[in-house]
């Protein structure tokens, strides 16, 4: 019985739990709750991540109503790849929070933070799971408010401005989709994605149809902060407690990327965005620039956060450039670099929260001689940066492999430099935190009996994570595998365009 | 002339889709924001509700004796949004009390430090 319902799990559980947890009274019991919640949508997702790559494709109709009337979940490689890492990263962070979020958030609102992360997670698992284009909305809306709540627990006052400017970014980004979702149904009287692609295939060039692709770009790109409508992202991660900001960004933002790549292949078709209307173009030029401007950006900030956070930019720029590549190995790249910006970007900023843990700071004169105070922390720092960089034997070069290859495929040898010349930049942020941990003193100033190594809740998820670094590093099979078949099973869902070289 | 008579309802929400928006850009004081997303929102439920709407057609309602119905999906639509709309309200407006406390003000050019400005 539970089985033939496994594809609602992911965001029933939660969304029922959220409520309950706020009933235990006692923090510690609304955090074992929540934890034991979060890793049961795991194992729901990680079983239907196994049955969607061996049945392909998994339809459920809520309430028994048949699509395309009710609301449809359908979960196919893509989703299931996505819902896997996100529920994943979820579970180690809620592990995380367990001293994180104790020592940054109130006694009394930390109920109400691991309620508003359970409600963000429902959200998240709702817009990877639905097959519904009004239902995606509504989800989009739920993770948002929560995540909303979630920046402003902070103590750092400036967090309040932050999450009031993310409210109204999110809230527009959110409506822009609306009216987009609004307009083709006008136009096609469905909103169950697969049938709208059908329909919207038979209408050929509709103006209203193309209006709403431009209004639900343009919302899908302000929630995915790709550049220029990043501005609501390095205030909300910078002053955002750590573990909200190791959640936000290992998922938020890459499930927003899941949205583009799915309004885009499953329902308007590669195909019709990218030949037809160019915006493959487009996506490419602002992903370039998102990936240099964000990357000198972080190269130039004092404090550490709001260097991971344009960082984040910067890597959110390649997964959209491997979109704008329209080739399954480009797309195959983005996908993979979801999963793999994932597990790098949530063991940096669990490194950085622990540094906040112990010293109060996060700029980057307190990272000084951490690497002898902190060894595992700064280990974890340092592994986990050279996977952004892209060394080899890390997740970060899988991606770049991948992208690189995708552009070589198209003999685009300028984008094929330019990531490689993004890199380069990477080794310069990261750089001069590593400097500072390892070839600096540690000032005499401090009472060094405090700077020591962090509890172990905190090194346990943020080690797990810089494990996955280099295991899916070096055994890619599987993140390959999962990454290629959800590429194929996109552009297949409508034929097409394989560019040859 | 057709063209603006016959597509009234579209021109309202433009209108008003705008004037939200221009509010949320240029307004100084935190509420006022709110209030402009408030109308940018609100002309989106009236796109979603006018374009329901059958000419001659009424409520969704079997009676006898008629015929042509009203397309009721996309009020049902909006009674969800209006819903997260009233959310997204609240949400903004505790985080104005929030900010209130905090900084002394709700008028951005009053804020000590201009990095904080929205």
């Amino acid at each position: 019985m539970l089985e033939q319902h496994l594809v609602a799990l992911p965001i029933i559980l939660p969304l029922i739990a959220a409520p309950i947890a706020l009933l235990f009274g006692r923090t510690i019991l609304t955090w074992a709750f929540a934890t034991l919640i979060s890793a049961g949508a795991c194992f729901a997702a990680f079983s239907l991540l196994i049955a969607a790559l061996s049945e392909g494709v998994l339809s459920y109709a809520v309430g028994g109503w048949p699509p395309p009337w009710g609301i449809e979940l359908r979960v196919d490689a893509a989703n299931a790849f996505v819902l896997f890492a996100v529920t994943a990263l979820s579970t180690l962070v809620l592990l995380y929070s367990k001293a994180s979020a104790s020592h940054e958030i109130d006694p009394d609102k930390q109920a109400l933070f691991y309620t508003a992360h359970l409600l963000c997670l429902a959200g998240l698992s709702g817009i990877l799971v639905t097959g519904d284009a009004f239902n995606l909305f509504v989800f989009l809306e739920i993770s948002s408010l929560a995540t909303y709540t979630l920046v402003s627990l902070a103590s750092d006052k400036r967090c309040l401005t932050a999450a009031f400017r993310y409210l109204i970014m999110g809230t527009i980004g959110a409506t822009f989709i609306l009216i987009g979702v609004g307009l083709l149904y006008m136009k096609t009287g469905t909103l169950n994605m697969l049938d709208l692609s059908a329909r919207i295939a038979a209408l050929e060039a509709s103006r209203t149809v193309n209006t709403g692709l431009a209004f639900i770009m343009v919302g899908v790109s302000i929630k995915l902060a790709l550049f220029p409508l990043h501005m609501w992202l390095p205030g909300a991660y910078t002053y955002a407690p750590s573990a909200v900001s190791a959640f936000l960004a290992s998922t938020a933002t890459k499930v927003a990327v899941y949205v583009m790549i799915r309004f885009i292949f499953t329902i308007f078709g590669a195909e019709h965005v990218f030949a037809e209307m160019g915006m493959d173009f487009i996506l490419m030029v602002l992903a370039v620039v998102a990936i240099f401007k964000c990357s000198y950006v972080a190269c130039v900030q004092s404090n550490v956060k709001t260097v991971l956070a344009h960082s984040s930019l910067a890597q959110i720029g390649y997964m959209v450039l491997g979109i704008s590549l329209v080739s399954v190995t480009g797309l195959m790249a983005g996908l993979i670099h979801i999963f793999n910006h994932a597990l790098m970007k949530g063991a940096l900023f669990m490194a950085v929260g622990a540094v906040f843990y112990r010293l109060g700071s996060v700029n980057i004169e307190a990272f000084r001689g951490l690497g002898k105070r902190m060894p595992l922390t700064m280990a974890a720092f340092t592994i986990a940066g050279l996977s952004i960089i892209g060394v080899p034997l890390t997740v970060g070069f899988v991606s770049k492999w991948y992208l690189i290859t995708g552009a070589l495929e198209q003999n685009n040898w300028l984008i094929a430099g330019l990531v490689l010349a993004g890199s380069l930049l990477a080794v310069v942020y990261i750089g001069r935190v590593l400097e500072a941990a390892y070839f600096k003193e540690f000032p005499a100033s401090h009472d060094s009996k405090d700077v020591k190594e962090v509890p172990l809740s905190m090194l346990i998820p943020m080690w797990v994570l810089v494990i996955a670094n280099i295991y899916f590093g070096i055994d890619t099979s599987f993140t390959t595998e999962a990454a290629t078949s959800a590429a194929q099973w996109l552009f297949q869902n409508n034929q097409v365009l394989e560019l040859t070289p | 002339m057709n063209f603006i008579f016959d597509y009234y309802n579209y021109w309202v929400v433009v209108f008003l889709m705008m004037a939200g928006f221009y509010i949320v850009i240029s307004a100084n004081n935190l509420v006022k924001k709110i209030v402009g997303l408030n109308i940018f929102q609100t002309s989106v439920f009236i796109l979603y509700i006018s374009m329901g709407k059958v000419s001659g057609g009424t409520a969704p309602i079997l009676v006898e004796g008629v015929t042509q119905y009203s397309n009721p999906l996309p009020h049902v639509l909006i009674l969800t949004a209006i819903v997260v709309g009233v959310a997204t309200t609240a949400v903004g407006l505790s985080l104005i009390v929030r900010i209130k406390r905090a900084y002394g003000t709700v008028e951005e050019n009053e804020f000590e430090n201009t990095d904080d400005a929205i």
